[in-house]
C-alpha cells in the first residue's frame, strides 16, 4: 500500500521480522488454549454435558503445552515471544524462563486433577451459569501472569485471574458465599490496586515496562529516585496476595464458603502467583530491593508460619482449617526470599511446587472427608474408616506430607531451607520451621483421628442414605498423593529444576539475554 | 502542573482509604472507585507533561522531529479504567445482593463466613 513519494519503511528496525517456528508458538499456547476453551464453552452453555470432558480435554492440552516449554526452557534457557513482532522493550513479551515453565506446568496439573473432582461435585445447574468458564479464565490468568515479561501485563493478568476467581467463590449466590466474596474481593482488589500504583511509579522513574529492560537499569544503578517507596508498595500488595502476616485474615474468611474444588485451585493457585511475584520482582528485576527487604521477610516469614500453626490448631470447621494450612506454606516459602541465597531461593521455590500440589490435595481431601460425613466440623464427623478405607489412606499421606514428613515431598525443601537457615545463624527461624511442623502434625494428626478413627457422631438418618465415595472424588485426591510421594522418593529431578530455577533468577542475565540480545 | 496533580492524586488517595476504612459497604465501593481514579492520575502524572503535540512521525523520519506527547500513560490508563469499571460494576451488584442476602450493609455484621459464635475443636472424643 506504499503511495507514491513515501519511503519505505524498514521494519527490522522495530519489529521482528523473521517468521515464527510453530515450536515457538508454543510460548503463548498455554494461556491461548484456556482462552479458547472457556470461549468454546460459552458457546456451547447449554450442552452442559460437553463442558468437563471439554475442559478437561484443554487442560490436558495445557499441560502436554507447558510440559513441553519446560523441557525445551530446560535445554535451552530462557526463550520469549514478541507479542505483534514488536521488538522489545516496546511491545508486550512473553519471557519464559524455568521458575516461570514450572509454575506453569503444576498448575496445569493441579488444575486438571481438580477439574476431575469437580465432575463429581459440581452441580449441573453451575455448569450452565459456566463453572468452567470461570475455571479456565482463572488458569489462563495464572499461567499468563507465570508467562509473562512485562510488569504491567503482570498486572493485567493479576486481574484476569481475580475476577475468573470471584465467579467461582459468588457462582451459587449462597448468603455466606456473598459474604465471604465480598470481603476476598474488596481486598484482593486493594493489593492489585497498590500493585497498579508501583507499576506506574516504576514507570515514571525507569521509562520502560519491560521485565528484561527494567532488570537491566536496576543492575546498572541508573535508578535513583524513590525506588524504596515503589519496593514498599509491591511488597505490600504481593504479601497480600500470597496471604502473609499481617495481611492474612482475607483467606480464611473467604476461601471456605465455595466448592472444595474452586478453594483447592485458589489455595494451590493465588496465593503462589503472590510469591511469584515477589521472586519475580525482587529476586531478578530489583535485586538491591529485594535484599534491603530481606529483613522483613523472615519478621513476615517467622510470624506467618507461627500465625498458620496456630490458626489450624484452632480450627474446629475443617474447611477453615485448611486455610490456615495455607498460610503457614506461605511462610515457609517466604523464609527463602528472607535469606535470599541461591540454596534458599531454591528450596522456596521447591517448597511452593510441593504446596500447590499438596494445598489441592489438603482441601480435596476436606471437601471429600465433609461430604462422607455429612459436616464440615470436627465436633460431628467420624466414622470415615468404616466407610471409606480408600480415603484413609490417601488422607495418612496428604497428612503427612502437609506436615513435612518423609516419604512424602514436604521433607526435602524444609530440609534445604533449614540448612540455608543454619549458614546464615538465623536460629530463630529454624525454631519457628521446627515448631511450625510439629504444630500442623498434632493439628492434621487430630483431624485424621477425629475424622477417620472415632466412630460415627452422626445418626446416619440425620443426613440421608450412605453415600459412596466415587472414583471421581477419589481419584484426584490418589494422583496427588502418588505425586507427592515420587517427589518425596525421587526428589533429584525435582530439586535440581528449583536450582536452575532459582540459578535464573539470581543471576538474570541469561533472561535479560533472550529478550534483550544486544546487552 | 506536576506538582499540582500529585497534590491532587494525594487527596483521591487519602479520601478513598478514608472511604474505605469505613464499616459500610458502600461507602467502601466509593472508596474504591476514588482509589481507581487516583491511580489513573497517578500514572498519568508520572508520564511527564511534555507537549500538546500529539505522537506523530513525519513521513520521512524514523523518530519524531520534536517534542510529542508520551502515549503510553494513555494506553495504560485505557486498560486501568476499563478493568478498574469492570471491578467496581461487579462489586455494586456483589454488595446489593449481600446486603439483600444478608439484611446489612455493615461489614462488621457479616459474619456468615465467620461465625461469632465458633468453638474451639474438641480436646478428645
Amino acid at each position: 500500500m506504499a503511495a507514491a513519494g513515501v519511503t519505505k519503511i524498514d521494519r527490522s528496525l522495530a519489529m521482528v521480522t523473521e517468521a515464527l517456528s510453530a515450536w515457538d508458538w508454543l510460548v503463548i499456547a498455554p494461556v491461548a488454549l484456556p482462552f479458547l476453551g472457556a470461549a468454546a464453552l460459552l458457546i456451547l452453555r447449554k450442552r452442559i454435558a460437553w463442558h468437563a470432558p471439554a475442559s478437561i480435554g484443554v487442560m490436558l492440552l495445557m499441560l502436554a503445552a507447558n510440559i513441553g516449554l519446560l523441557i525445551r526452557v530446560w535445554n535451552e534457557g530462557p526463550i520469549h515471544m514478541a507479542m505483534g513482532s514488536w521488538l522489545p522493550p516496546f511491545g508486550i513479551v512473553f519471557a519464559v524462563d524455568t521458575l516461570g515453565a514450572i509454575f506453569a506446568t503444576i498448575t496445569a496439573f493441579t488444575g486438571l486433577v481438580c477439574a476431575i473432582f469437580a465432575t463429581a461435585e459440581v452441580e449441573a445447574t453451575e455448569y450452565r451459569y459456566g463453572y468452567f468458564t470461570f475455571y479456565l479464565l482463572m488458569l489462563a490468568g495464572v499461567t499468563g501472569a507465570f508467562l509473562t515479561g512485562d510488569i504491567f501485563n503482570l498486572y493485567v493478568w493479576f486481574e484476569v485471574l481475580l475476577i475468573s476467581s470471584f465467579g467461582l467463590l459468588a457462582l451459587g449466590s449462597n448468603p455466606i458465599q456473598l459474604d465471604g466474596t465480598f470481603k476476598y474481593a474488596i481486598l484482593n482488589l486493594v493489593a492489585t490496586t497498590l500493585f497498579l500504583i508501583s507499576v506506574g511509579l516504576i514507570y515514571g522513574i525507569a521509562g520502560t515496562l519491560n521485565m528484561a529492560d527494567l532488570a537491566v537499569k536496576a543492575r546498572s544503578g541508573e535508578l535513583a529516585a524513590p525506588v524504596m517507596s515503589f519496593g514498599a508498595l509491591l511488597t505490600f500488595a504481593f504479601l497480600m496476595k500470597a496471604a502473609a502476616f499481617p495481611l492474612n485474615a482475607w483467606l480464611p474468611a473467604s476461601y471456605h464458603v465455595t466448592r472444595s474444588t474452586s478453594a483447592a485451585l485458589f489455595a494451590a493457585l493465588l496465593t503462589k502467583v503472590g510469591v511469584y511475584a515477589l521472586l519475580r520482582t525482587l529476586v531478578l528485576l530489583f535485586p538491591e530491593l529485594g535484599q534491603t527487604f530481606a529483613p522483613i521477610f523472615l519478621i513476615a516469614a517467622n510470624a506467618t508460619m507461627l500465625i498458620g500453626a496456630l490458626g489450624l490448631l484452632a480450627s474446629s470447621d475443617i474447611r477453615r482449617m485448611v486455610g490456615w494450612a495455607v498460610i503457614s506454606g506461605i511462610g515457609v516459602i517466604l523464609v527463602g526470599l528472607g535469606i535470599g541465597e541461591m540454596a534458599a531461593l531454591s528450596g522456596a521455590i521447591a517448597y511452593a511446587v510441593h504446596s500447590m500440589v499438596v494445598m489441592a490435595g489438603l482441601y480435596l481431601l476436606a471437601g471429600a472427608m465433609g461430604w462422607l460425613s455429612g459436616s464440615d466440623s470436627l465436633f460431628k464427623m467420624g466414622g470415615l474408616a468404616v466407610q471409606s478405607p480408600g480415603l484413609l489412606l490417601c488422607g495418612l499421606g496428604i497428612v503427612l506430607a502437609t506436615s513435612g514428613l518423609p516419604p512424602f515431598s514436604g521433607l526435602w525443601p524444609k530440609a534445604i531451607l533449614v540448612e540455608a537457615a543454619l549458614s546464615k545463624n538465623a536460629y530463630l527461624t529454624v525454631v519457628v520451621i521446627l515448631v511450625n511442623g510439629l504444630l500442623t502434625t498434632i493439628a492434621l494428626g487430630r483431624l485424621f483421628a477425629f475424622g477417620f478413627w472415632r466412630e460415627a457422631q452422626l445418626e446416619r438418618t440425620e443426613i440421608g442414605a450412605t453415600p459412596v465415595l466415587s472414583m471421581s472424588r477419589m481419584a484426584p485426591i490418589a494422583i496427588i498423593v502418588m505425586v507427592s510421594l515420587a517427589f518425596g522418593l525421587y526428589p533429584e529431578p525435582w530439586l535440581a529444576a528449583s536450582r536452575q530455577a532459582a540459578a535464573g533468577l539470581l543471576d538474570g542475565a541469561a533472561y535479560i539475554n533472550t529478550v534483550l540480545p544486544e546487552g | 502542573m506536576e506538582t499540582v496533580l500529585s497534590v491532587v492524586v494525594g487527596l483521591l488517595f487519602a479520601s478513598a482509604v478514608y472511604l474505605m476504612l469505613s464499616l459500610h459497604t458502600i461507602r467502601m465501593l466509593l472508596g474504591v472507585v476514588l482509589l481507581g481514579n487516583a491511580v489513573n492520575l497517578l500514572i498519568f502524572t508520572v508520564g511527564r507533561f511534555r507537549s500538546d503535540v500529539p505522537p506523530i512521525i513525519p513521513v520521512d523520519s524514523y523518530v519524531p522531529t520534536t517534542d510529542v506527547a508520551n502515549p503510553l500513560p494513555q494506553a495504560l490508563i485505557l486498560t486501568a479504567i476499563v478493568i478498574s469499571f469492570s471491578f467496581f460494576v461487579f462489586l455494586l451488584v456483589l454488595a446489593y445482593r449481600a446486603y439483600q442476602d444478608l439484611g446489612t450493609d455493615d461489614s462488621d455484621k457479616m459474619r456468615l463466613a465467620e461465625p461469632v459464635e465458633d468453638d474451639s475443636p474438641p480436646r478428645g472424643y
